[in-house]
């Protein structure tokens, strides 16, 4: 795979991600369980919808057809979307979104970290700022967890039917394709592989910690990170994102 | 005007009158966030640091920096943005420590919460929750005097 397209896919993937989170997490603006969550999240939101700006930024700079961040977030179709399933999927209740959010934060601070010390020197850059939001996000959320996992019964049998719902989303991110080869091989980002067994070791502990049960089964769902086949979430979302510069183009303020 | 521009240290004397539009005790040179003030050419290149990725206080600083010395007939002017090193507490200066404190936001502090209450000094507090009324903030209460305060958090 030409090296520059394989930094244009692979640069899509973080600002995807990002950008698909951040969206999911601002839909709690106004609704949250208490004001200071509600806060807590939309300030979360605020983080990953930043470094969507920049990742995206890059991707259109990396690709070289004058597309901008917001081109490419909000005039692009599900098919082109390149995020994981992980962060498409709905919000559900706060426990399922605070799991969610806890398992992406999870892959999301080591993969960040060894991008800052990757060979890149833009995504390394990109990467050390936004691992300091990471690494405050994966406190708050692990936090969040064990509180619910480990709280009242009806807290607990709701984090625990969070975690079995989203477990079989946690092999996407670690199982490589041609993309992560090339970036590999670049010396830009790390063999997703390698990065299972801190994360493992991290989830463990926190739902050790929450008294949750990591599910056995290892059925995987996959299919957002290459494209080839994101869930019936996304197109959802996008309708509601991409509403106004579809429906006025180029509009700005 | 060739040669006549102002000094480097005397923009400096100006954006420290700049005012974090959401924190308007500090200046932006408080924050940290201006890290470095150069004439290229005719050109004054202010260099900017983003506190928080997603702040949505960034444009309006940049703005803000603009008008304040466009106010000081400095016209040529271009802001950069740079992101590495990331922007970190450490930068905030003592000055704007002391500022905040006096505000009743609590200064950031390298053990990762408050030292002190800002209004009665008391050591006894807790946490509310890790984000407050912006990006950069906490929300702390004193068990003393049982009143709520945002804290700066350290980055």
């Amino acid at each position: 795979m030409d090296e520059n397209a394989a930094l244009f896919e692979f640069l899509l993937r973080m600002g995807d991600n990002t950008l698909i989170l951040g969206h999911r997490v601002s839909e709690w603006c106004g609704h949250a369980p208490v004001l200071e969550e509600d806060i807590a999240l939309a300030n979360t939101a605020l983080d990953l919808i930043g470094q969507t700006q920049m990742w995206l930024g890059l991707a259109g700079e990396i690709e070289g057809q004058g597309r901008s961040a917001d081109d490419l977030a909000f005039l692009r179709d599900a098919w082109d979307f390149r995020n994981l399933l992980l962060v498409e999927q709905p919000n559900g209740d706060f426990g399922q979104t605070m799991m969610r959010q806890f398992l992406f934060d999870a892959w999301h601070l080591p993969m960040l970290t060894m991008l800052a010390v990757g060979g890149h020197e833009r995504i390394a850059e990109i990467a050390a700022k936004a691992a300091k939001e990471a690494a405050y996000h994966l406190d708050r959320s692990a936090d969040l967890v064990i509180g619910l996992g480990d709280g009242t019964e009806e807290s607990h049998a709701r984090m625990q039917a969070a975690l079995d719902l989203l477990w079989p989303y946690m092999a996407e991110p670690f199982e490589a394709d041609e993309v992560d080869a090339a970036m590999t091989e670049a010396g830009v980002a790390p063999d997703p592989g390698t990065m299972r067994g801190a994360f493992m070791e991290k989830v463990g502990a926190v739902m050790d910690a929450a008294t949750l049960t990591v599910p056995e089964r290892r059925f995987a769902q996959t299919g957002g990170k290459s494209g080839v086949r994101h869930s019936e979430h996304l197109g959802h979302i996008l309708t509601q994102m991409q509403w106004l510069q579809r429906a006025y183009p180029g509009a700005a303020w | 005007m060739v040669g006549s521009h102002p000094s480097t240290e005397e923009v400096w004397a100006w954006l420290d009158l700049v005012p974090d539009p959401e924190i308007p005790v500090i200046s932006v040179v408080d924050l940290g966030i201006v890290r470095d003030v150069d004439w290229d050419r005719g050109t004054l290149v202010v260099t900017v640091t983003p506190t928080y990725s997603g702040c949505p206080a960034t444009s309006l600083i940049a703005l803000e920096i603009e008008a304040a010395l466009a106010a000081q007939g400095v016209r040529d002017i271009r802001i950069e943005t740079r992101i590495a090193p990331a922007w970190t507490t450490d930068w905030l200066s003592e000055k704007g420590r002391a500022r905040l404190e006096e505000f009743g936001i609590a200064p950031p502090q390298k053990a990762g919460g408050p030292d002190r209450c800002p209004r009665c000094g008391a050591r006894d507090l807790e946490r509310v929750s890790q984000f407050g009324s912006t990006p950069c903030k906490a929300q702390w209460r004193c068990r003393e005097c049982l009143e709520p305060f945002d804290y700066f958090k350290c980055i």
